[in-house]
């Protein structure tokens, strides 16, 4: 082929040095070659269109609107996902509650990241009885189930905190509190990987380094080790919110979780099991969605976990 | 000239599940404004742990320093909080390591390394920082300092990265450099621009320098003092001159006994020091070298000589026996 070799010759060599990629880089070159994972972030990415761009389409107020005489229709042109039991339009409740959702997912694990980094960080730098105490703790409430939890801290703490408005929208107060449950019950694991982490890399010589450079305390653990596990905690925020995502589908379904008119996935759970069979619409729906958001986080983690493992060479 | 640290008896304690390992027990040596005090011993005699302790950088437990001071320029850094340390590490004293590979955090690009401290130090601003970081790259003779700020420490090779801590260490201007080792993990020549580089640098900006290291000929080339150690006691400190021409302790002739040297005949063997340096974990009853010496007399048995000046110029040893006649001074 003629026209290769032409290519090739006129290519200067500043052209063929390829310069050093960023860590970064590398990563999102591993990430794009496990297909599962790209598979999950297209899937992720339609579903965030979706709980998004359909509120373009459908207003709240249509997604809240009941009109019982139009209870429990059949998907038709009208109400493509049907209607539940208070005649509301599930194609519409699905797309705000996806929203809800997915805000319950991503702001727990917020929660839930710091206060597992904090644990974690405190525990494993500082080690001796700082440990002790805070890992007790740790065990502690990871021996009590956690749909145990949930349940308490939601009746207990449950329609205490009044509506609120948050971009031009009312949220029920359920929302903030189901968000700091969730992630008061979900920082353990986190913060079990945070310390390990810890324990070994403030062994590094690079740690001593610093503090011989006078870095404070403070300083070497979020500036200097932190940085260093960054890749697992990632990983595990990120199946963290698959996990949230469920978590708010369980209490909700249970009926302590956001409640109505606020829709959230769990919650139009909640109304469907005395329907199972004679309107499997209303569960099917917001139950796939479920289905396909946490399983494409977890695809997602996955390649993230591979991406950014350093001991991974394959580029 | 004026004591810049001064040493006294100063001890360290490891307290390990097989018992307690006395790592330095009892030092006491001083260094002056400007001078260059190289540490010779073999592994595991308590360098790299004395340096550590007047720093207050050993771990605590299970490390344990028992006693002792480390005057700075009159103030005792032992009995100092972390805090106050905090203030002292980098800008007073700072210290490089042995091994430039694991000495550099790999996630943050050295130009952030470096600036750190200037910023936590010095309270520059960003730009400020950058521009005397690019200054300290240039000194440590890094070419293109400007765009190597972003780097990260994989891009450099190991030479280069040593470098890279030296800059760090010199950032905010210390009186007191302590090198642990610095070119054990370097091949030879880099080793060597290492030495001249530090030693370029001590006298541009009249910084002290305590050199730690195994490597005699490295200290000919460097140092003003020498202090021997072994087994956690000085054994010997003497102008390196001195020590090279006429060392007085039984342990620094074996030393120097057993470099290889271009003025000696080829064919002769080099000698060793038969036996091996006694556990730390009791602290010996007599002499830590009597069961290696050749000079062993019965009181190097049951007790241990202490550190006396013999002549002038500063030489001291801890020895009951004058090695030049082999019998008890």
């Amino acid at each position: 082929m003629p026209e290769k070799s032409t290519k090739i010759a006129i290519l200067t060599p500043d052209e063929l040095e390829t310069p050093p990629l960023s860590l970064t880089q590398l990563a999102w070159r591993r990430f794009k070659r496990h297909r599962p994972a790209m598979i999950g972030l297209v899937v992720l990415s339609l579903l965030v269109i979706y709980a998004l761009g359909g509120s373009i389409f459908l207003s709240e107020k249509f997604a809240n609107f009941n009109d019982t005489s139009q209870r429990l229709l059949t998907p038709t042109i009208d109400h493509p996902f049907g209607t539940d039991s208070i005649g509301r339009d599930v194609l519409a409740r699905t797309i705000y509650g996806g929203q809800i959702s997915l805000l319950i997912g991503l702001t727990a694990v917020v929660v839930e990241t710091i206060l597992g980094i904090l644990v974690g960080a405190l525990a494993g730098f500082y080690g001796g009885i700082v440990d002790n105490i805070l890992m007790r703790i740790t065990e502690a409430m990871l021996n009590i189930p956690e749909i145990f939890l949930l349940i308490v801290m939601a009746k207990y703490f449950g329609g205490k905190i009044p509506e609120l408005d948050l971009f031009g929208r009312t949220f029920s107060g359920s929302v903030v509190v189901i968000v700091l449950i969730i992630g008061l019950t979900s920082w353990m694991y986190l913060a079990r990987i945070v310390r390990a982490q810890f324990l070994s890399l403030k062994e590094n010589e690079f740690v001593l380094a610093a503090r011989a450079t006078g870095t404070p305390n403070i300083d070497i653990i979020f500036r200097h080790i932190l940085p260093n596990s960054v890749a697992p905690i990632v990983v595990s925020a990120t199946l963290g919110v698959a996990n949230a995502i469920l978590a708010e589908a369980y209490i909700s379904f249970l009926g302590l979780g956001v409640q109505p008119p606020t829709a959230t996935w769990g919650n139009m759970l909640d109304g469907a099991n005395n329907y199972l069979e004679s309107a499997p619409w209303l569960w099917f729906f917001p139950g796939l969605l479920i289905l396909l958001t946490v399983l494409s986080i977890n695809f997602l983690g996955d390649g993230l976990r591979d991406a950014l493992d350093p001991r991974s060479r394959t580029v | 000239m004026v004591n810049l640290l001064e040493v006294k008896d100063l001890r360290t304690l490891f307290h390990t599940p097989e018992g307690t390992v006395y790592a330095v027990n009892g030092i006491s040596f001083h260094i002056d404004e400007g001078e260059t005090l190289a540490v010779v011993g073999e592994s595991g005699c308590g360098k790299s742990v004395s340096m550590l302790s007047i720093l207050q950088l050993i771990t605590i437990p299970p490390g344990e320093i028992a006693g002792g001071s480390a005057l700075y320029r009159g103030q005792d850094l032992i009995t100092k909080t972390e805090k106050e340390m905090e203030e002292i590490r980098g800008q007073e004293i700072a210290m490089i390591f042995q091994d430039p590979m694991t000495s550099l955090n790999p996630v943050l690009t050295i130009g952030r390394q470096i600036t750190e401290s200037l910023r936590t130090h010095k309270q520059m601003d960003q730009h400020a920082a950058e521009k005397r970081a690019i200054e300290l790259l240039d000194m440590v003779g890094i070419s293109d300092p400007e765009h190597r700020l972003g780097d990260y420490p994989h891009q450099f090779s190991g030479g280069m990265r040593q470098r890279v801590m030296i800059a760090m260490a010199l950032a905010c201007g210390p009186s007191l450099l302590i090198a642990d080792e610095p070119t054990t993990a370097l091949d030879v020549t880099i080793q060597a621009q290492i030495v001249e580089l530090v030693t370029r640098i001590r006298n541009q900006v009249h910084m002290a320098v305590i050199w730690i290291t195994h490597d005699l000929g490295v200290v000919a080339g460097i140092a003003d003092r020498v202090l021997v150690m072994y087994a956690g006691y000085i054994v010997e400190t003497a102008k390196v001159a001195d020590l090279y021409e006429n060392p007085r302790h039984p342990y620094t002739g074996a030393l120097l006994e057993a470099l290889p040297r271009v003025d000696r005949r080829r064919d002769r063997r080099l000698k060793s020091i038969p036996g091996a340096p006694p556990s730390l974990l009791m602290e010996p009853l007599g002499c830590p070298f009597a069961n290696r010496c050749e000079y062993v007399i019965e009181r190097c048995k049951d007790s241990n000589p202490p550190l006396t000046p013999v002549d002038k110029d500063d030489h001291s040893i801890a020895c009951w026996v004058d090695v030049r006649t082999g019998i008890p001074r």
